[in-house]
């Protein structure tokens, strides 16, 4: 059995996508591709099976981090577009090993047999509520311990994007106040 | 080709575009992006092996891709904090300008 006519359509949109938003000079314009790429991979787990990845994957690539991109390319004025040239000057060097990278894998993917070999092709049959007794029993710790990492990186992030308080004297502004008044 | 190979290439695929968008683009959100792009082609390749592998009923990929999309969230998060904190600081978010810890 070959690929199905969906998951090639789906492919071609993810890769486009990703392909789009690492090329196009605009930052916006490469969110907006970037979208399109989460999108399509949330569509390919759900053509493989996965609904629970695939909506969470929806929610939170496509409503949360495509959000968050916009707002930081927003935020550092890159909406404008970038001064000097979209790629670096090493650019070429970057896309050569870029390059050498899918050439291993691809032949790591011929050579392992996996390209030939006959797999299962039967769906599994996965319901949310297995998947809340795996998340309830036997991957509890990792569930605590993504709650607790969540915790923290969200406090971290918050402290590092406060506005970094100018470095006074103590009383130095209700000084300066005084002195105005 | 069967479909676990299809998906493996679309994955080396992604991950390709991903590297090479994280290696030669000057915006660092964009560098950013391209991480998050090889994050999704390593979440593509677990749900590959769930799907096509052998026990699906453990789901094991499956559970370790709903922890990496959480771990990828994190990331985001506090890349993209990161980010601004150093546009404050140096005015701009391009890589390559941003040299000061440069030996």
């Amino acid at each position: 059995m070959g690929m199905t006519f969906s998951f090639l359509i789906l492919a071609i949109m993810t890769l486009a996508g990703g392909v789009a938003a690492m090329t196009m000079r605009r930052l916006v314009h490469c969110a907006l591709a970037l979208v399109v790429s989460f999108a399509g991979l949330a569509a390919l787990y759900l053509n493989l099976g996965a609904e629970f990845a695939g909506l969470a994957q929806l929610l939170v690539y496509v409503g949360a981090i495509a959000i968050l991109i916009v707002f930081a390319i927003l935020l550092t004025r890159g909406g404008e577009g970038e001064p000097g040239g979209a790629f670096s000057p090493a650019g070429i060097a970057g896309a050569v090993v870029a390059l050498a990278v899918f050439a291993v894998l691809a032949w790591a993917v011929e050579t392992s047999g996996l390209a030939h070999q006959a797999v299962a092709v039967a769906a599994p049959q996965t319901t949310m509520r297995e998947i809340g007794f795996a998340l309830m029993q036997r991957y509890v710790l990792p569930l605590e311990v993504i709650a607790l990492m969540l915790t923290a990186a969200m406090i971290g992030a918050v402290i590092l994007a406060l506005r970094e308080k100018r470095h006074e004297p103590a009383g130095g502004a209700a000084q300066k106040q005084g002195m105005r008044a | 080709m069967t479909p676990l190979a299809g998906c493996l290439l679309v994955s080396a695929l992604l991950f390709s575009v991903g590297l090479a968008g994280a290696l030669t683009r000057r915006s660092a959100i964009l560098v950013l992006a391209g991480i998050e792009l090889m994050l999704n082609a390593a979440n593509l390749n677990f749900i590959a092996f769930w799907r096509f592998g052998a026990h699906p009923e453990f789901l094991t990929g499956l559970i370790f891709v709903i922890f990496s999309i959480a771990v990828a969230a994190a990331e985001a998060a506090v890349g993209l904090a990161l980010i601004l904190a150093i546009y404050r600081h140096a005015r701009t978010s391009d890589v390559s300008e941003i040299t000061e810890m440069k030996g």
